[in-house]
């Protein structure tokens, strides 16, 4: 699967993204500046953390008018995978890609550690390598966090499966306690309907190989060029560090 | 020229944290009667004082200044005959 990493002026996790999808997963993978138009050579889009245009009036605001979104569109709505981390996550919800809005952690405070995932949906292209309920363990890095939707959009986006990963405990109960930014019913990733598009405010780009401390972030994409084992219904286990 | 002076506001069912947060502190400066605070953006937009620009800065409101999932936006335009400082 070719990767195309889009990188927005203030993009800063572009370099760990390609890290982790050319050097340890051994995919054809490229930076993708955010005044390209044509992404005919890629089949996967990501757009990665940061703080694209400083965060300027609201994260992803202004990002998401960049010249490749057009192209990021034309993608997603041709079914092809589409990931935003954090910065990226806000990109895509601005962009209108993904429904409802980010606002500023109710803490008022960036919050930088490794939070406890609960996987509520592991039959998306994101989350197939996951058992349903696995519990992933995923750095996050953020001040604009707290997940918004408003209580239609959100019983549509459950009825839909839309909503994948939520902030759990140690023991993997979704609590108020574990809610790291006051994100609404403690979401921390959501996909589109159609579940092509995925985004997420922790970082599985920081969370790939052992030596990090939790490779639990490996499944998400992984779980993108696994489909012969998804066929097969056989989800692997990962041993958490 | 004209000024658009615009106010962008969070919907008022949108928890506001940072005003909260401004409320509080206002209490434990001894301004305890201090109901609610609620926090928004101000900006101010120079532009030609044509016909529709009224229209323009609507415009520019839905589709950037204000995010129209969490926010709302209100607006008046200032018709100056006086060239920006700036220029």
């Amino acid at each position: 699967m070719r990767f195309g990493i889009i990188v927005f002026p203030g993009t800063n996790c572009d370099a760990d993204t390609l890290w982790v999808l050319r050097d340890v997963l051994q995919q054809p993978a490229e930076p993708v500046w955010h005044e390209d138009t044509d992404l005919s050579r890629v089949d996967a889009v990501v757009l990665p953390g940061g703080f694209s245009y400083g965060d300027y009036l609201r994260a992803g605001a202004i990002a998401r008018f960049s010249p490749v979104m057009r192209a990021v569109s034309e993608l997603a709505a041709a079914g092809q995978p589409v990931l935003g981390i954090c910065n990226g996550f806000q990109v895509l919800v601005e962009a209108g890609l993904l429904p409802g809005a980010m606002m500023r952690n109710t803490g008022l405070r960036f919050v930088c550690k490794d939070v406890h995932l609960r996987v509520e949906n592991a039959d998306t292209r994101f989350t197939r390598a996951c058992r349903p309920g696995q519990r992933l363990r995923l750095p996050i890095a953020h001040n604009e966090g707290a997940y918004y939707a408003d209580p239609e959009t959100l019983a549509r986006m459950k009825a839909n499966g839309q909503i994948v990963l939520r902030y759990c405990d140690a023991e993997g109960r979704v609590t108020p306690v574990a809610n790291p930014n006051g994100s609404v019913d403690h979401i921390a990733g959501i996909c589109n309907e159609a579940g092509n598009v995925f985004g997420l405010m922790p970082h599985p780009e920081r969370a790939s190989e052992p030596l990090l401390g939790s490779a639990d972030g490996l499944l998400l994409f992984e779980s993108l060029l696994d489909r012969a084992r998804a066929a097969d219904g056989m989800k692997r286990e990962r041993v958490m560090v | 020229m004209a000024v658009a002076r615009i106010r962008v506001k969070l919907k008022p069912t949108v928890l506001d944290a940072q005003g909260a947060q401004v409320r509080h502190a206002l209490h434990s400066l001894g301004f305890e009667d201090v109901r609610d605070v609620r926090m928004g953006r101000y900006i101010e937009v120079e532009l030609p004082d044509d016909a529709d620009a009224g229209q323009q800065v609507r415009a520019m409101c839905e589709k950037l200044l204000a995010n129209p999932v969490i926010e709302t936006y209100e607006f008046e335009i200032a018709v100056s005959d006086q060239r920006s400082a700036r220029s």
